[in-house]
């Protein structure tokens, strides 16, 4: 119960400096992509199910503060927690090195869908040009701010453990 | 081992249940938006106030970086900032002497003032879009001030968007640099009828896309001011949007194509002004903005290619 409240919660305040802090870090208009840290984070260390739902959540959420079209963020942030949730120990989680590696896979195809479905569709055809201006530099300040992160949710992952057995 | 070949069951069918549930919700709001419309009117009356404390606490932060300024640029900035209060009175004097005259003119002329009599709000923006790729945000004023959907937001003396939904104490604004606004404008010399998109290749440049510029008697020259049409389904007429910066002959000779600098500052807005006026026959049924604003353009593109002016009104949606 104490470990849904405390994720919930990390959920919450994730979605809301995505929405008011980000934009105050912007390099170039570019901001990073903390949602996704979060999501491939909690899959890695907890596995698919959770993963999978913490996902959901945030896609949710942005989706209804954002969005006309509720689901399209939440369906792509299920999937990315899945797929982050699919190296749930296969992988150590105490090494930055594969939270980085999903990371950028995550955020790659993250940029690379909305692409496909918001821009692509409505005729924008100069896929370099947004994978050099949105989509990359997207990717290397996520990674940049996941090496500050990833430590955060690690710890609270670590507490909530201790504190659950 | 059987039992983690469940868990990975039931996992699939979490994740097959999730996918169809959101799959569904798109297909929903496509339909028909104001079935989730009262989650978000909740959502967003719960997070609003956290939202603007994190915002001032942010801009406290900002400003406390700015007191490590270091005094020497402060006096050489005070020096120069005091002759420009000089001739910036004398300048001043000036157009008091000429906005009297011109008051007069208006007088004689019997023009009507526009927007500055429209009645307006001041509004703080408290979050953006959580992405790159568009441009959306929140402010922290909603219908309790009066504000409603397709209400016009200016900032600088320029247009800055339009209101997209609005809850109790905030409301959502698409700007007009975002990729999927679009806002029938005309040439303020000439009063030829262009649309005005943003597009997010533009990004680095800043500027805003002008096409469909009927002007078959080459009159509009660059640096020409573009200002919303009168013609316009949402857009309050006359309202500044920028200056034309680039223009080039579109590849059918009929038409003209190029660039516009707007007049905002999109990069380092903080607060917006949003006019407490509709625009007057706006049928209040569209509340789908995106698809809205595609049949605005649909029906602009028609009427200026017939270059039909007379009666618009009866004609839009």
């Amino acid at each position: 119960m104490k470990r849904k409240l405390v994720i919930a919660l990390l959920i919450a305040i994730c979605v809301l400096m995505q929405a008011c802090i980000c934009p105050m870090i912007a390099i170039g208009e570019i901001k990073p992509n903390l949602l996704i840290i979060l999501t491939v984070s909690f899959g890695l260390m907890r596995g698919r199910r959770e993963g999978m739902l913490i996902g959901f959540f945030c896609g949710l959420l942005t989706d209804l503060f954002f969005e006309s079209t509720i689901g399209f963020n939440a369906l792509i942030y299920l999937w990315v927690g899945y797929f982050g949730g699919y190296f749930y120990r296969i992988f150590y989680d105490d090494d930055i090195k594969t939270p980085l590696l999903l990371i950028s896979v995550c955020d790659l195809a993250y940029g690379i869908v909305q692409y496909l479905f918001r821009f692509l569709l409505r005729g924008r055809l100069q896929f370099f040009f947004y994978l050099g201006r949105i989509i990359l530099p997207e990717v290397v300040y996520t990674l940049i701010l996941t090496i500050i992160c990833y430590h955060v949710f690690y710890r609270i992952n670590r507490m909530l453990d201790l504190s659950g057995s | 081992m059987k039992k983690n070949a469940n868990e990975n069951l039931k996992n699939k069918y979490l994740l097959i249940g999730l996918s169809v549930f959101c799959v569904l919700l798109i297909g929903l709001s496509f339909v028909n938006s104001d079935i989730v419309a009262p989650v978000k009117q909740i959502t967003g009356y719960l997070v609003t106030p956290v939202q603007k404390g994190i915002n001032s606490f942010g801009s406290w932060l900002s400003g406390l970086t700015d007191n490590f300024e270091d005094a020497q640029t402060l006096r050489e900035e005070n020096e120069s900032l005091k002759e420009q209060v000089a001739t910036l009175t004398e300048e001043n004097s000036l157009l008091v002497q000429e906005h009297e005259e011109l008051e007069r003119l208006r007088e004689l002329y019997d023009l009507d003032e526009q927007y500055s009599s429209y009645e307006k709000v001041g509004a703080n923006i408290i979050a953006k879009e959580s992405g790159n790729w568009f441009d959306i945000f929140t402010i922290d004023k909603g219908s309790d001030d009066g504000i409603e959907v397709d209400m016009n937001v200016i900032a600088d003396g320029g247009l800055v968007g339009i209101v997209t939904e609005v809850g109790a104490n905030w409301a959502t604004v698409r700007a007009i640099i975002d990729d999927e606004s679009n806002v029938s404008a005309m040439v303020s010399t000439t009063s030829d009828q262009c649309i005005i998109a943003g597009d997010l290749t533009l990004i680095d440049e800043g500027s805003l896309e002008l096409s469909r510029l009927t002007d078959t008697e080459n009159a509009v020259h660059v640096g020409d001011k573009v200002v919303t049409s009168y013609i316009s389904e949402k857009y309050l007429p006359g309202i500044l949007i920028g200056y034309i910066s680039e223009l080039n002959n579109d590849s059918n000779n009929l038409t003209k194509s190029g660039y516009v600098t707007p007049v905002v500052d999109f990069r380092h807005l903080q607060e917006v002004l949003v006019i407490l006026e509709l625009k007057d026959y706006t049928p209040s049924t569209s509340s789908e903005s995106e698809a809205s604003t595609e049949e605005e353009v649909q029906t602009e593109s028609l009427e200026t290619e017939s270059e039909s002016e007379a009666g618009p009104d009866s004609e839009a949606q």
